[in-house]
């Protein structure tokens, strides 16, 4: 094909496949257990962060995750036995990513786990995402991290759902918006999205009929967890993304994970296949007690939200999260204006105010990201490096640039560059 | 002598540096003006991937 076809097909491919993720129309409609909902998790399968990994290079914190989501299910009866059946092979690992979903951090989705269903009323398309949590998903499986997952399962989801239910799904695209206007980025700082959220969910529960001591429960719950909404932009970015992927010739981006021991990421020209490389480390702030010698390599499927165009895109917008995760205002100002040039549009729906309420950088584009030398940048928790422990701090992270570069060489393999 | 070679003479040039920012800030530090410019080669100047991104990009 002459040079200037194939660029003529690239652009038509990259616009229209922007143009399928502007359409997107995310809906909460369900919460509930993920062995009844995911296509293909299957009994004695946990579903993970990130590309494929097995038990030989998963990370400590992974690893950890894994014990607690054995130990949530009643696999095993203690953590010596849960280690002992992960490393014999009696459970199955697979990607979120190949059952259309998403987890943060470990992203550990065992089959009682109620998960968060988002459909995508453009396309029906449906996405789920894990609750999130800081204790188990960072590695921690102590009794009382999985307690958090015991109440999510037994009184908060069922309760949520009740509500949700009762109003008929729960339209996202305006929180989401209206989030970007009070300071959110909605990776890890998802504060007014979350209270926002909160307030559509109160009436539809007491309508509903909730129990009062449930209620209660709940309400405190979804009041006072300020990363509860993640899991919604998570589940929102994903449902939003998918339509997108398999466009003959397109070099959009469409998935950014970190298991931990690797970054991986999709295209949509290029299908199903995973470009990796080395997980990078996370240049961040620490809890107290915690340096970065603890630290482990970047982990977890969030990076769908910078996938989708919010997170550490639009990070100038947020710069209450610098607190947390470290820079300055100017920093996130160049970070924000740096994505705007590896990227191939701006979201008609999500817009930053502090860029004159001009649209988020929309569509990461191997071809840029290659040319400019600038990869995305996501703004992360940290988990410690080991099993067992909650979560330890937040930073900073680029995408390595090995992943760009390889996509692209598959790339002009595919579509026959010379 | 015109009025911009003394110009130049009498206030000093002003230095515009491209790409290693380490020159910009050696010269910041000896007090003279500088305007830095943020560019690194195209794709990390990889032959290879240069000649890849001319027909794609």
């Amino acid at each position: 094909m002459a040079t200037e076809d194939l660029k003529q097909k690239i652009e038509t491919a990259n616009a229209e496949t922007v143009k399928q993720i502007n359409a997107g129309d995310p809906v909460l409609v369900d919460i509930a257990p993920a062995g009844e909902v995911i296509p293909g998790l299957q009994d004695r399968m946990i579903l993970h962060s990130g590309p494929p990994v097995d038990w030989q290079n998963m990370c400590g914190a992974q690893r950890g995750a894994m014990i607690g989501a054995v130990l949530f299910e009643n696999w095993a009866a203690n953590a010596d036995e849960a280690q002992k059946l992960l490393e014999a092979g009696k459970v199955r690992f697979e990607p979120n990513h190949h059952h259309q979903a998403v987890g943060p951090m470990a992203g550990t989705i065992s089959p009682s786990m109620p998960v968060w269903i988002v459909e995508n009323r453009a396309f029906k398309n449906r996405a789920f995402c894990r609750q999130v949590e800081g204790r188990q998903q960072f590695g921690d499986f102590s009794d009382s991290a999985l307690d958090g997952l015991r109440q999510w399962r037994n009184i908060w989801a069922p309760s949520l759902r009740k509500g949700l239910l009762q109003m008929g799904g729960l339209e996202l695209k305006p929180i989401i918006a209206k989030a970007l206007m009070m300071g959110d980025e909605l990776h890890n700082r998802p504060v007014a999205a979350s209270s926002l959220f909160a307030n559509a969910m109160v009436c539809s529960m007491i309508e509903a009929g909730v129990g009062r001591e449930d209620l209660l429960s709940t309400l405190y719950y979804i009041t006072k967890h300020e990363l509860l909404f993640l899991a919604l932009s998570m589940a929102a970015g994903k449902a939003s993304v998918d339509p997108a992927a398999g466009i003959e010739y397109s070099t959009v981006v469409t998935a950014m994970a970190r298991n931990g021991t690797e970054f991986g990421i999709r295209v949509s020209g290029l299908g199903e296949e995973w470009f990796t490389a080395q997980s990078p480390r996370v240049n961040g702030l620490y809890f107290p007690g915690y340096t970065e010698k603890d630290a482990g390599a970047d982990m977890g499927d969030s990076a769908i939200t910078e996938t989708a165009g919010w997170g550490g895109m639009v990070l100038a917008g947020a710069t209450g999260i610098l607190g947390f995760v470290g820079g300055t205002p100017e920093e996130a100002m160049t970070y924000s204006k740096e994505m705007r040039q590896i990227t191939v549009a701006m979201s008609t729906n999500y817009r930053m105010p502090v860029f004159g309420f001009q649209g988020a950088p929309l569509g990461i584009d191997i071809r840029k990201v290659v040319q400019t030398g600038i990869t995305p940048i996501i703004d992360t928790a940290i988990a410690h490096k080991n099993p067992g422990y909650s979560i330890i701090g937040a930073g900073l992270v680029r995408a390595p640039m090995d992943c760009f570069k390889k996509a692209l060489i598959r790339f002009g393999q595919k579509y026959g560059a010379k | 002598m015109n009025d911009r070679l003394k110009d130049l003479l009498q206030k000093g040039p002003v230095a515009i540096n491209i790409g290693v920012l380490d020159f910009a800030e050696s010269l910041k530090n000896q007090d003279s003006e500088v305007i830095h410019l943020n560019w690194t080669p195209p794709a990390g100047g990889d032959p290879e991937l240069i000649a890849l991104l001319d027909q794609l990009l």
